[in-house]
């Protein structure tokens, strides 16, 4: 028995591949409406499904085509990706609303509809990816989605970003080449596509013991693949310029979602394709939980050297990223749980410290230099109060997201005997780390300016009536965390049984 | 041993060869056409190792012509749909990839990626 709920994820992906079609020949600012209209749809469709999830107990599949399962292509839904698929779609609400300003100011006028293809493509990959049950699919969206990344950097043209975008795009090429051969290595190994099929030949493998180095290294390329798509700390080098000079919704589109687009198909290989008792037993669990601790640091200190707001934030990302594959690789169900926690706490304190950062740099004559961003909270007050909320909660001060990842990484960390003492350790350094940097940049913003400094700066007062729109959206983003932050246990609920129900 | 087992699988061995020509071309070449002509050869080293996991020695396409049903007289299909629509990605991505090299080389008159970094940064410096 379907309910007609059941089409929902399948529609949500079709209908935003659709509109990207659309909106191409609509003007720019019916491309914009129809773009709002659609991601709030998708929030509400998926949020819509997540209840008949919740529901039912369990997951489903949705055969695509007429194909039965071991050939066909299929969808999987649950209540995680469900959950996910809301929380992508509103925070990319929240990201192009606050970016709204800049975008038109700064992408040329016949361009502005395409930023909406763009954007419309990007959401559907990374629907696409949470909801796809069939590897090569999510091969083929892996790309779309790179596609879609690098179209968002170069569409404001300047000599920074069009080099941003070759150098992203080279370097997500050589990541979804990697990922590509681990996927045919694997598809060789096992004979199937279907993730659930691969996961009971893989178990297969595993028992006899004869496959068991090419499939250490299938495992190891489509690693290695995501790592360098999602900037884990050696392969961060693209980072910065692709973050620090794009428009600033992309900036924050880019290191809220399509990073985190990568690694929720990371988990997903682990617990549906291979399982996670094997992943944690192969090396290759190990050597990337070193390089998430390596990276924790490392980002940070990085962080702390840089001259540019939106360039500190971009090695933050970094960072984070660390954490994040630092949950994934302790081993336990509940270090996913705080992997995947922390996960959509990043989205929604990064995003919401780029457009702050946007907004203090418009107060300061568009300078992103902190020489110049001296007493820009004060020009512009309300994005100076989101700078400060997000700044705490990536520090991980009570009330916020970020104290409960952090507290979620401990907690996960003691149940792993010798990794609880590097993962604990790193949480402490890296927290300072975190406190050096952003308090440097808070301090900045708050130091008021003297008469005489004014003219240098040549900042402007931004008050609230002037940005409405953006007011909201700090509003928005600063209530999310909050909730992420105060009410923590129904979502770790709700992660737990979604993980369950994941795998 | 071992090397037997290599001479046996030798188009794999080709194939993984070519993966990594065209893998450290993309990487390391400096000239922006060199990355491009890597790239290809990195992605058409992957679907020669899926077209051949696919192929079955002796057997043919499975397009039936001459009324020809049974099972056991073609090749596996599926491999050669992954490669198709792996193709397409790839001239997706080659495409939009050329399309930036055309923006750069008219905009600073070089292909070399690291000569456009030099020049982009001296402009800061001047501003």
């Amino acid at each position: 028995m379907t309910s007609f709920v059941c089409n929902f994820p399948f529609m949500t992906i079709l209908m935003s591949l659709f509109s990207g079609a659309v909106s191409s020949v609509l003007p720019s600012k019916w491309a914009r409406r129809w773009n709002k209209i659609l991601l709030v749809l998708i929030a509400i469709m998926s949020f819509a499904t997540m209840g008949y999830c919740w529901r039912l107990g369990t997951y489903y599949t949705y055969s695509m085509g007429h194909f039965p399962a071991p050939w066909g292509n299929e969808i999987r839904v649950g209540v995680l990706e469900t959950f996910m698929a809301m929380f992508f779609s509103l925070l990319m609400l929240l990201c192009m609303l606050g970016g709204e300003v800049e975008r038109e100011l700064e992408i040329e006028q016949s361009k502005q509809s395409l930023y909406y293809v763009l954007a419309n493509l990007l959401i559907a990959s990374l629907l696409a990816l949470i909801y796809t049950n069939d590897i090569f699919t999510a091969y083929v969206f892996v790309e779309t989605n790179t596609l879609a990344a690098c179209g968002l950097i170069m569409i404001r043209q300047y000599g920074r970003t069009m080099e941003a975008a070759t150098r992203y795009l080279i370097m997500n090429l050589l990541g979804s080449g990697l990922f590509l051969l681990g996927v045919t290595f694997l598809y060789d190994l096992t004979g199937h596509l279907l993730m659930g099929n691969m996961k009971i030949a893989v178990a297969e493998i595993v028992e006899e013991g004869v496959y068991t180095v090419p499939l250490i290294i299938s495992i190891a390329f489509m690693v290695v693949g995501v790592a360098i798509k999602t900037a884990l700390y050696p392969f961060h080098a693209w980072v910065p310029d692709a973050y620090g000079y794009s428009t600033l919704s992309s900036s924050a589109l880019l290191s809220a979602l399509v990073s985190k687009g990568y690694i929720f198909l990371l988990i997903k290989i682990f617990m549906r394709v291979i399982g996670f008792d094997i992943v944690s037993k192969t090396s290759v669990a190990d050597v990337l939980f070193v390089y998430g601790l390596i990276g924790m640091m490392m980002g940070s200190l990085n962080a702390i050297r840089q001259k540019d707001i939106r360039r500190m934030l971009a090695y933050s990302s970094v960072a984070q990223m660390g954490y994040i594959y630092m949950g994934l690789d302790l081993g336990t169900e509940f270090g996913i749980v705080a992997a995947i926690f922390h996960i959509i706490s990043h989205m929604a304190t990064k995003a919401m410290l780029f457009v702050a950062a946007g907004g203090l740099a418009a107060a300061s004559g568009d300078h992103k230099e902190f020489s110049h961003l001296k007493g820009a909270a004060y020009r512009n007050r309300m994005a100076g109060l989101a700078f400060l909320a997000g700044a705490l909660s990536m520090i991980g001060l009570p009330l916020f997201s970020g104290f409960i990842s952090k507290l979620l990484f401990a907690q996960a960390s003691m149940e792993q005997g010798y990794k609880m003492f590097f993962a604990l350790a790193a949480i402490a350094i890296s927290t300072i780390l975190n406190t050096i940097y952003f308090m440097k940049a808070v301090i900045i913003i708050y130091t008021p300016v003297y008469s005489g400094e004014g003219n240098r700066i040549g900042g402007r007062i931004i008050s609230v009536k002037d940005q409405a729109l953006k007011v909201a959206v700090f509003a928005a983003f600063i209530a999310i965390d909050m909730i992420l932050g105060l009410f923590s246990d129904p979502i770790v609920r709700l992660l737990t049984i979604g993980i369950q129900m994941f795998s | 041993m071992d090397i037997m087992h290599l001479a046996g699988n030798y188009a794999e061995a080709v194939s993984m060869i070519l993966f990594g020509i065209g893998f450290t071309n993309l990487l390391l070449q400096k000239n922006l056409i060199r990355k491009i002509i890597g790239l290809n050869i990195m992605d058409t080293s992957v679907y020669l190792f899926l077209a051949l996991k696919g192929y079955i020695y002796g057997r043919k396409a499975p397009i039936v012509t001459d009324g020809v049903q049974s099972m056991e007289s073609y090749i596996n299909p599926i491999p050669s749909g992954l490669v198709l629509t792996g193709i397409v990605v790839s001239v997706s991505v080659t495409a939009v990839m050329l399309s930036l090299t055309i923006r750069l080389y008219r905009k600073y008159h070089t292909l070399n990626m690291d000569e456009i970094t030099t020049i982009i940064n001296r402009g800061e410096e001047n501003k």
